[in-house]
């Protein structure tokens, strides 16, 4: 069961500001999508190895060669500020 | 609806111009929103530009709508999320590369729900998109937009995405054809990432023969995506009226509690027409089918809630008011994303958190392993298998948008599919009252010419494509 | 046997940018961008943009078995790459591309000069991973109204090489450094000079207590003081009775203290998981081929100057402790007397060169052969030889401009032998000393010599000279 601040932490892992209203809303909708996940407890992996490739890839590479890159101004074309090709971000603390 | 062979014809008679004018203007008038972005400027520019120059590829001159989480450059690109405001990529993706080279036009980017979260594209910032067939009802999700956009006469093609049924159910809601790949056969490159283990992009059109034809044009390897597997598209050829001898393998866990009745009924029924036509059928076991759902939530939300970590507003998208960073990056996020995103990046971080990563992560990816098992074992028998692509037909508006695990059983016949990495086709196959009925045809990996040829020979000796919405 | 009274143990994160490569790890973007203006290097890969999928450089594979081998790892069977997931500005996709379980090598070491003499630094591993960008505040981090950014370095190829809390010292630990950049420049797939080349993370513990890790560490020297200060503030800390706790500590390159960066950032949790945009590796195959073709690395060319060309094992030592400066040596002793070549490019010019704070491509490698060319011929003297390495160290030129704008040429043995006749006739008591036993008279004969013929005579040779004279 996750409580209020499980909640909090975990919308501090994931930099998603809950409000109360947020808090008060999510976690029962949370916990019960969890208690349904439970159901996967029942099943019996042992020995199983976990699947995290579908097909069973190796050696994907690329040569070292340069390719084209962005302008710098269609690099910074999207970004909501900008400063002498800078983006600009808040200050850190 | 017309085929991409009668479009090529009015093309070379009249002009790919006329053709494109007429389906814009089928988007201004429709009411079903299908669309978040029209590129009509740039879709009538180039179909002048193909009517003066000529051009000699599969799709020439034809237009296509694209989902609104495929890179388009020089189009929006918002996957249907306010956080996304605004995106205009600098590049195209893989299959916009590929359409472009063959002719296609393209004219608008369709709705969906919420970065491809939802079977019924109501998350979508941009309203929900409605069912051509009665516009009460969902489209089905997450590429809701895509096929309402072919089902509604809006686009004779259209590309989607399918990380857990999200082609396949709204093909199946809106009486149209769309396929899933198998993994790593179509580029993800410009793919704007749900879940990657999973998702492919995926056709939809009106018939088997056209979801065909966009499939040879789209799929191929593609150095710029890992997973991508040195295959060319070349599956046309497979399309023959002739089931003489296959098995088709019957999921029983697939046809189980909580499916329509109407719905069972149909698929087998068309398993009965099929056999008519030569065919043979069987039984297969798939005895981990249970925990698909669960496994599959896990593993799509383990892995979106960190490919959506990227959306903080510096490179790209809205930005709130300046705080500090990591306040500034919280209130982004809290006002950029939905409710069901939001709750989904919750479940995500947490299922691969210290202490819970074994319980959940972990556990769901063996569980794939079981599930990609089931499958290798009933195709030591079977050549196909055939099931309900939805348990029901499309639900109202509004019906299940509030309860999340009611809208997630909705999946549990389409994410096994995608758990293994398999191909699966969904076409119309009957009808619960007015509304169409879809079933899946599901492959082994790589081999989309036998589900192809099955669909389509199913197509040819019935009508149930042929209505109209 | 070394005591280390204070029960130190540091350990060293060295991220090592992979920058000979011409591409970053997992786009085709330049590595050149050391001189370009901000975001002109970028793509949708390593901007992060929504849709972009990354595709491992092979080169930057085999330079990361290149360098595993050569710390002595076990280059792994099976590497994958994982995601840590955590967020800060530098970071386009709010997670780094790294390794986590199955790094590409592991269980290495590397041999350093120790308190004690030779000591083994063992490598826990070594994996490949992603640059973060740059980041520019205005003033200080703690200060600036706002953040910059530049992702021209984004995604450039790191190792992180890891140690085992093995060294005892910060000198211990900056001789590791040191050793690790000589290798890693050997094995040329790294230039050190270039900015951000090599970033220090550092561990440190002492009597058995928590350790502190300390972060932004840009030079050796820095990562010396940084440690050197650690050690006086936990020993204050354990005087005073307190408890060393566990934290991350930000280096003070400035005013060189460590600062902690306790805040609620400190509770990481990374949660790694396998990149699913990545299949995994199996590239233990490729290490047979690659230590074949392994260039010859700093500990076996010491042993082979030693072998090949007669010189002391302090001088071969000194000499291949700098991969351009063994080069240097070794084509300047191909063609004089090595001996000699040895106490000219390491005892004179090593000097002059780090007195300068120059590196050794400031000297031109045919100007130490002219240098040496005149003293075999004996057309200069040391102290000659000496003047023209510092002279076109400090104004440039030629040696034969240096030697005829100064004056060195040698004079030649007559005139210093009338130059010795007249030192004998006007130094009779310095003659009558000498004959009388006191050796030390002879010095002063020696010195009127060299006033007469200006510094250009020979001392040596004019001793002989005066020896003969005297008889």
């Amino acid at each position: 069961m996750i409580g209020k601040k499980d909640l909090e932490h975990i919308g501090w892992l994931a930099r998603l500001e809950l409000s109360e209203e947020d808090k008060e809303k999510y976690t029962p909708k949370l916990n019960s999508i969890l208690d349904y996940f439970g159901e996967i407890d029942k099943a019996d992996t042992e020995g199983v190895e976990p699947l995290y490739h579908v097909l069973p890839m190796n050696n994907v590479f690329r040569e070292d060669v340069p390719t084209r890159s962005l302008s710098q101004e269609e690099a910074l074309s999207n970004a909501p500020k900008n400063q002498d090709g800078f983006i600009k971000a808040p200050r850190m603390m | 609806m017309a085929s991409i062979n009668e479009l090529t014809e009015r093309i070379h008679a009249d002009s790919s111009e006329e053709i494109v004018a007429e389906y814009l203007e089928r988007i201004t008038n429709s009411r079903l929103n299908a669309f978040i972005t029209v590129s009509k400027e740039s879709a009538l520019l180039q179909a002048q530009e193909i009517d003066a120059k000529g051009h000699d590829g599969p799709l020439a001159g034809i237009p296509i709508a694209i989902k609104d989480n495929i890179s388009t450059k020089g189009i929006m690109t918002t996957c249907a999320s306010k956080i996304l405001t605004g995106y205009i990529p600098p590049y195209d993706a893989h299959v916009i590369e590929k359409l472009k080279n063959a002719g296609a036009i393209i004219i608008g980017k369709t709705n969906m729900d919420e970065f491809a979260m939802g079977s019924s594209t109501e998350t979508s910032f941009y309203g929900p998109t409605l069912n051509a067939w009665d516009m009460t009802r969902v489209p089905g999700g997450s590429s809701g937009g895509s096929a309402a956009a072919v089902a509604g006469g809006e686009a004779p093609l259209s590309l989607g995405s399918d990380t857990g049924g999200s082609v396949r159910c709204p093909a199946s809601f809106c009486g149209v054809v769309g396929l899933k790949p198998t993994y790593g056969v179509i580029s993800r490159y410009g793919l704007i990432s749900y879940a990657n283990s999973l998702e492919q992009i995926g056709p939809f059109a009106s018939s088997v023969r056209d979801v065909a034809t966009l499939f040879d044009v789209i799929a191929g390897h593609d150095p710029r995506d890992s997973t991508s597997v040195k295959r060319e598209g070349n599956y046309s050829p497979a399309l023959e009226n002739d089931v003489n001898g296959l098995k088709i393998g019957i999921p029983e866990e697939y046809f189980g509690e909580g499916i329509d009745r109407n719905v069972e009924k149909s698929v087998r029924d068309a398993i009965n027409t099929l056999e008519e036509l030569g065919a043979t059928s069987m039984e297969v076991k798939m005895p981990h089918t249970k925990y698909a759902l669960s496994a599959y939530y896990i593993i799509a939300m383990s892995e979106a809630s960190s490919n959506l970590a990227r959306f903080d507003g510096m490179r790209y998208g809205l930005r709130t008011e300046d705080h500090d960073w990591h306040t500034t990056f919280s209130h982004v996020r809290a006002d950029g994303f939905g409710d069901e995103v939001k709750r989904r990046i919750l479940l995500g971080t947490y299922a691969l958190s210290a202490g819970y990563l074994d319980k959940y992560y972990l556990k769901a990816l063996k569980i794939r392993t079981l599930i990609k098992q089931d499958f290798e074992r009933a195709f030591k028998d079977a050549d196909v298998l055939i099931a309900p692509t939805m348990p029901y037909p499309a639900f109202k508006i509004g019906e299940k948008i509030d309860d999340p695990i009611s809208l997630y059983l909705a999946d549990v016949e389409t994410v096994p599919i995608n758990l293994a990495g398999v191909p699966s086709i969904s076409l119309p196959c009957g009808f619960s009252g007015s509304l169409p009925i879809g079933m899946q045809v599901i492959g082994k990996h790589f081999d989309e010419a036998a589900i192809l040829r099955t669909a389509y020979t199913f197509e040819e000796n019935t009508d149930f494509h042929k209505e109209g919405s | 046997m070394y005591e280390n009274p204070d029960g130190v143990m540091i350990g060293l994160e060295v991220h090592v940018q992979l920058n000979k490569l011409r591409t970053k790890v997992f786009c085709g973007c330049t590595t050149d961008y050391h001189n370009d203006p901000p975001n002109s290097h970028v793509c949708p890969v390593c901007l992060g943009l929504p849709g972009s999928l990354p595709v491992i450089n092979k080169k930057a594979v085999e330079a990361a078995i290149k360098v595993g081998l050569a710390l002595n790892c076990t280059i792994e069977e099976h590497t994958q790459f994982y995601r840590k997931n955590y967020y800060y500005p530098d970071l386009p996709k709010g997670f780094q591309i790294t390794q986590y379980d199955f790094p590409i090598s592991s269980g290495g070491y590397i041999t350093i000069e120790g308190e004690d003499g030779e000591h083994r630094v063992g490598i826990t591993r070594a994996h490949m991973e992603e640059d973060p960008g740059r980041l520019v505040h205005e003033g200080t981090i703690d200060k600036s109204k706002y953040t910059l950014i530049d992702y021209n370095r984004s995604g450039m190829a790191l190792l992180e090489v890891v140690s085992d809390p093995d060294m005892r010292s910060p000198k211990e630990a900056r001789r590791y450094l040191d050793k690790l950049r000589n290798i890693l420049e050997y094995l040329d797939i790294f230039d050190g000079d270039l900015e951000g080349a090599l970033r220090v993370d550092a561990n440190i513990s002492i009597m058995g207590g928590q350790r502190a890790e300390i972060k932004n560490i840009s030079s050796h020297k820095g990562a010396e003081r940084a440690l050197l200060f650690e050690i006086v503030r936990q020993k204050n800390v354990l005087r005073r009775g307190g408890v060393v706790v566990q934290e991350t500590r930000h280096f003070d390159e400035a005013r060189e203290i460590t600062l902690s960066m306790r805040s609620k950032e400190e509770a990481h949790d990374y949660r790694y998981f396998p990149e699913p945009d990545l299949v995994p590796l199996k590239i233990s195959g490729w290490a047979p081929a690659i230590k074949a073709i392994l260039p010859e690395l700093p500990d076996a060319r010491r042993l082979r100057f030693v072998e090949q060309y007669g010189i002391t094992d302090d001088h071969a030592k000194a000499l291949t402790s700098e991969r351009k400066f063994a080069i240097f040596y070794e084509d300047v002793a191909k063609k004089v007397d090595p001996k000699m070549a040895a106490v000219w490019v390491c005892d004179v010019l090593k000097g002059e060169l780090n007195y300068r704070d120059l590196p050794v491509e400031a000297f031109n490698k045919e100007h130490m052969l002219s240098v040496i060319y005149l003293l075999m011929n004996k057309k200069i003297t040391e102290d000659g030889a000496v003047d023209i390495i510092r002279t076109l160290l400090d104004k440039g030129g030629t040696p034969d401009e240096v030697v005829k704008e100064k004056g060195l040429l040698k004079v030649e043995d007559d005139i210093v032998s009338t130059a010795a006749e007249e030192a004998i006739k006007e130094n009779l008591q310095a003659v009558a000393d000498y004959r009388a036993g006191k050796e030390k008279a002879l010095n002063s004969l020696v010195g009127a010599v060299m006033k007469k013929t200006k510094g250009r005579a020979d001392a040596r040779t004019a001793r002989e000279i005066l020896l003969d004279k005297l008889g």
